[in-house]
């Protein structure tokens, strides 16, 4: 995803330039075509975070449209007084994109975890939370964001993630993309874990369970026309995501689900758990000790079933 | 809007406001709101570029307050300045009123930024510093904060980039009044000068009597200061400055003088 992320903004800022980026001292050489086509536009803030946040926020403040970049962890917990304040209080124009997002850096240990990063910041007025599902949403969510008038955070993953798209897809911030369709239950993935969501789908397929899944994107604001079509269709509905079950896109879900009247459809979460990782391993052992690999989530399903 | 050419005595004028306010809409941080005055007054009325009519211009110079609890001394320059009418001062601290007691940004004409929680100035001012360079406008940012806020890392991950940027349209103003809400700075963070500080990380410094409104003024003019560095102006001063029973008493970063402490202010001031 990043390597999409690096592709679009440079053509991107090469087209507006009140586009500046801002990197967490991060992105080696991958920028190096945009520091060539828009040198006064990027600024590599060195490692500190939080000035890198109020640096954009000052930039937004006089009608550029910042971007600021660096591992999710960092871009996101660590910063979140910034983005609270001098972003989304008052409610300006950056961008901020988390590269990492999940448990892509998952032999780096929980530093570099992000599993609690969309609860931090769906919970702060005025922000728009996306969660690209491959790299054409990436560049997608992207060219949607730069069209946005306010705070938009974008959760990637890292690098070479199965590619689920065939082309840009028809992205609206705020609505759901059906990558796969289905009649018996429904899969709505937010992020990151969206190809295992479809091999989960797979694997359910061949013991003749048809699953629709669903790219929700955007986490916030959720797309209410979608769930309470979902919900009114379908007898399960699974949330997925690389993130906490706490407080994540599940999470939300739930509390919208909360406020309805009359849907039947049951609701299952699946994301990681209320933990710490502290041994080593890759992505994919993490994804197990979490409970969240392709072969976990769909005898997840069978057994709510 | 107040009309003066002296710069003195319109610092006098905001001092005998500030005591009132204080007062009447029952609000702290009398001593810090006084100890800032003279540093206002020396910006607005000595060295910022602006316009009470073109608020919102691209080549304003701009003051980003980041000390927001002494936001009454900033409310009362912007009214006095022309920029906050009469009639939104009035709403100060009231319920449903357009003005906190900490800046929120856009409420008002002149209000550059939010502040309260300190440390966010000078990222902020950092970020719309570099933006004249982009968009190639030619103005001046002046950040004023407390020496207190000084504890907080933000503002040295900014004043390290600052000068690696090589940013000298950006000032920062420090209201060194010495104290902070709970005691001597010097208590707490050590008596290491911040002149020094900032020199190490590569401003272009100076310590000042921050209650000389003038040479205040004059060293406020003078940015760029020709160093080709951003400039720190270490502007030395009183908390609780001009009443003589509140100076130097950090009692007064909470309390709240009573009509009996008012009269008696105002009477020391000649302001009655």
């Amino acid at each position: 995803m990043r390597a999409a992320f690096a592709d679009e903004i440079e053509t991107l800022a090469a087209e507006d330039k009140r586009i500046v980026l801002l990197s967490g001292d991060i992105g080696n050489r991958m920028f190096d075509t945009f520091k060539e086509k828009s040198p006064d536009n990027f600024y590599n803030c060195g490692v500190a975070e939080a000035n890198m946040t109020g640096m954009a926020a000052g930039m937004a403040l006089c009608g550029l449209r910042p971007v600021t970049y660096t591992i999710t962890a960092f871009n996101t917990a660590r910063v979140l007084e910034q983005i609270r304040l001098d972003v989304c209080y008052q409610n300006l124009p950056v961008i901020i994109v988390g590269v990492g997002g999940g448990l892509s850096y998952a032999s780096l240990n929980a530093t570099h975890h992000a599993l609690e990063d969309i609860a931090f910041l769906r919970v702060l007025p005025n922000m728009t939370v996306i969660c690209p599902g491959d790299a054409w949403e990436v560049r997608a969510a992207l060219r949607a964001a730069l069209q946005m008038n306010g705070p938009v955070y974008i959760r990637m993953a890292k690098k070479n993630e199965p590619i689920v798209h065939s082309s840009l897809p028809d992205f609206s911030i705020g609505k759901g993309l059906i990558v796969k369709e289905g009649t018996d239950i429904c899969f709505l993935n937010a992020g990151s874990l969206l190809p295992v969501a479809i091999d989960a789908a797979d694997i359910l397929h061949e013991k003749g369970i048809s699953v629709q899944v669903v790219s929700m994107h955007t986490v916030k604001p959720l797309d209410e026309n979608l769930l309470h079509d979902v919900f009114s269709r379908f007898s399960h509905i699974f949330t997925l995501e690389e993130h906490s079950i706490l407080g994540g896109f599940g999470g939300s879900v739930a509390e919208w689900l909360s406020d309805q009247k009359g849907l039947q459809a049951s609701l299952s979460r699946i994301g990681t758990q209320d933990k710490f990782m502290t041994e080593a391993g890759e992505q994919d052992y993490a994804r197990e000790l979490f409970g969240i690999s392709k072969e976990q989530i769909a005898e997840r399903v069978l057994k709510k079933l | 809007m107040y009309k003066s050419d002296n710069l003195e005595d319109i610092s006098l004028r905001i001092r005998g406001e500030l005591v009132k306010i204080s007062n009447q809409a029952n609000t702290p941080h009398l001593g810090s709101s006084l100890s800032c005055v003279d540093i206002l007054v020396a910006a607005y009325w000595g060295a910022l570029n602006v316009d009470p009519n073109k608020p919102d211009s691209p080549a304003r110079d701009r003051l980003i307050f980041s000390k927001g609890h002494a936001a009454t001394t900033l409310y009362l320059a912007l009214n006095m300045k022309g920029f906050i009418s009469d009639e939104t001062l009035d709403t100060y601290a009231t319920s449903g009123g357009i003005l906190p007691e900490h800046p929120v940004y856009k409420s008002a004409p002149g209000i550059e930024a939010t502040s309260g929680s300190l440390g966010h100035g000078l990222p902020l001012g950092l970020g719309v510093a570099v933006s004249a360079r982009i968009q190639k406008i030619d103005y001046r940012v002046y950040v004023v904060m407390s020496d207190g806020e000084c504890n907080e890392g933000s503002v040295w991950e900014a004043a390290m980039l600052a000068p690696a940027q090589n940013l000298d349209n950006l000032a920062v103003i420090v209201d060194a009044n010495q104290w902070q809400a709970t005691g001597r700075s010097k208590d707490i963070t050590g008596t290491s000068s911040l002149k020094e500080k900032f020199e190490a990380f590569g401003w272009s410094s100076c310590d000042i009597d921050g209650h000389d409104v003038n040479a205040l003024a004059k060293v406020l003019q003078k940015v760029p200061d020709g160093s080709g560095k951003p400039v720190a102006v270490i502007a030395h001063t009183i908390k609780g400055k001009g009443i003589s029973f509140m100076e130097d008493d950090n009692n007064w970063h909470y309390r709240i003088p009573n009509e009996e402490e008012v009269k008696k202010a105002l009477k020391e001031m000649g302001l009655t």
